[in-house]
């Protein structure tokens, strides 16, 4: 867990972010407090705290004084709607670039998307609202 | 409590030899820092200079807002451990231990011999008896358990194997989260300390080479893969730290952020970027190659 050039920081954002969007961390639930992340999983505590005032500055999360941080009523709403927006950013467009540099027609692409999707129901779905489970 | 550090144009020579040349660095008071450098680079120097083990030849240290030097209340609160343990090799660790307890204002007993078992150290033995891992272990055992408001611990993974460095990982964020203090881990190998580390400072022969938040770091090398002439387009007017040919193909390292633009140009020349981890980023930085950029990156 957290390798490759992105901050640490944002990788802890971006898990929590999941957690949320599979459900495994439920709207008004607590998380992890920034020390507890930080033994766990054995990082400074300012990059922690730094991954988590992101989350507060973005909404996914609010913090009860005294109490500590939990998830924002309709975050996961809101992760959603990012996540469809980056998806089609991110996912779809870079496969278009690829078919184009082998030559491989766009319906050929979309045909073989719609056979896969028939084939196992859920897998279209799934890209929508991913409920992958946790690595 | 934790001290801050505040260091200006510091100079210190060994006869001929100038060991640091005008370091200024800025450690903030309860932070982590990882001191990085090569050996010789000047890490034993600064950290010496800091635990008044050796006088500024020129310069300024601040530790905690004044001159450590000869001063009783700064060293009070100011514990260096080095590499070579800097502990008494005629005691038995229990005695060390003991002696540390009476001389260190915050010392904790209860984490020294918490400390003792993870490490599974013999307390009966002296520190001569032990191997090389077990006699750095014993140093962050003290160390830690000195709870000093400014924590030096100078090459402390060296000869620790795997699981003891994992072990010692685990013991200083558990403790530093409940007494949070200044803390400065230096090493050679920046790769297992990443995490642990909130800023980096890497010495190079004797000067800052560069001071920086580790994630911030963590972003700024890249590497460019594809055909030759697309590299050489690619990375001209970059800061290119390493470059390699391979026939008609090659594979630069650049130092620098890189944002959406540039990927997108990337993209459009052919090119593949990839991460550089921290520790490669250091050996370009810093190895024989790496000495042509030194001003550059400074710039």
């Amino acid at each position: 867990m957290f390798d490759g050039r992105e901050p640490i920081y944002l990788q802890i954002a971006d898990q929590i972010r999941t957690e949320i969007l599979n459900g495994a961390l439920g709207e008004e639930e607590q998380v992890m407090s920034t020390t507890q992340y930080a033994t766990t999983y054995r990082i400074n505590p300012a990059t922690a705290a730094k991954a988590f005032s992101e989350l507060v500055d973005e909404g996914t999360l609010y913090k009860r004084r005294g109490v500590g941080m939990f998830v924002s009523p309709g975050a996961r709403e809101l992760l959603l709607a990012d996540r469809r927006e980056r998806f089609f950013a991110e996912v779809v467009q870079p496969v278009i670039d690829e078919a184009r540099m082998l030559d491989i027609p766009i319906d050929e692409v979309v045909a073989r998307l719609r056979v896969a999707a028939a084939g196992r129901g859920t897998d279209v779905g799934a890209a929508q609202s991913p409920p992958k489970e946790d690595a | 409590m934790s001290f801050g550090v505040e260091v200006r144009d510091l100079v210190v020579r060994y006869g001929q030899t100038t060991a640091l040349d005008r370091v200024s660095v800025t450690l903030p008071s309860g932070s982590i820092t990882g001191l990085i450098g090569r050996n010789g680079s000047g890490k034993t120097s600064l950290l010496s200079a800091l635990a008044a083990f050796r006088k500024a030849d020129a310069g300024t240290v601040l530790v905690d807002g004044e001159d450590p030097w000869e001063n009783d209340r700064v060293l009070a609160g100011v514990c260096l451990v080095r590499e070579s343990g800097d502990v008494l090799t005629d005691w038995s660790l229990r005695d060390n231990l003991r002696y540390a307890e009476q001389s260190r204002e915050h010392f904790s007993p209860e984490l020294a011999s918490r400390l003792m078992d993870v490490f599974e150290l013999p307390a009966k033995r002296k520190p001569a008896q032990l191997s090389r891992g077990k006699k750095s272990a014993f140093g962050v055992v003290i160390g830690l358990a000195a709870r000093a408001d400014l924590t030096l611990l100078d090459e402390v993974h060296l000869g620790m194997d795997a699981p003891s460095r994992y072990a010692f990982s685990d013991a200083l964020l558990a403790d530093y989260v409940e007494h949070p203090r200044t803390i400065v881990i230096s090493s050679h190998l920046i790769e297992e300390m990443q995490r642990l580390v909130e800023r980096v400072v890497v010495l190079h022969e004797g000067q800052v080479l560069l001071a920086e938040e580790t994630d911030v770091l963590r972003g700024r090398g890249t590497s460019v893969t594809g055909p030759a002439d697309a590299v050489e387009r690619f990375t001209s007017g970059r800061t290119v730290i390493g470059r390699q040919t391979l026939g008609r193909a090659a594979q630069a390292t650049v130092y620098g952020a890189v944002d959406g633009t540039d990927r997108a140009a990337a993209r459009g020349l052919g090119l593949d970027l990839g991460p550089v981890d921290l520790q490669d980023l250091f050996v370009h930085l810093t190895g024989p190659t790496g000495l042509a950029v030194t001003q550059e990156v400074q710039r």
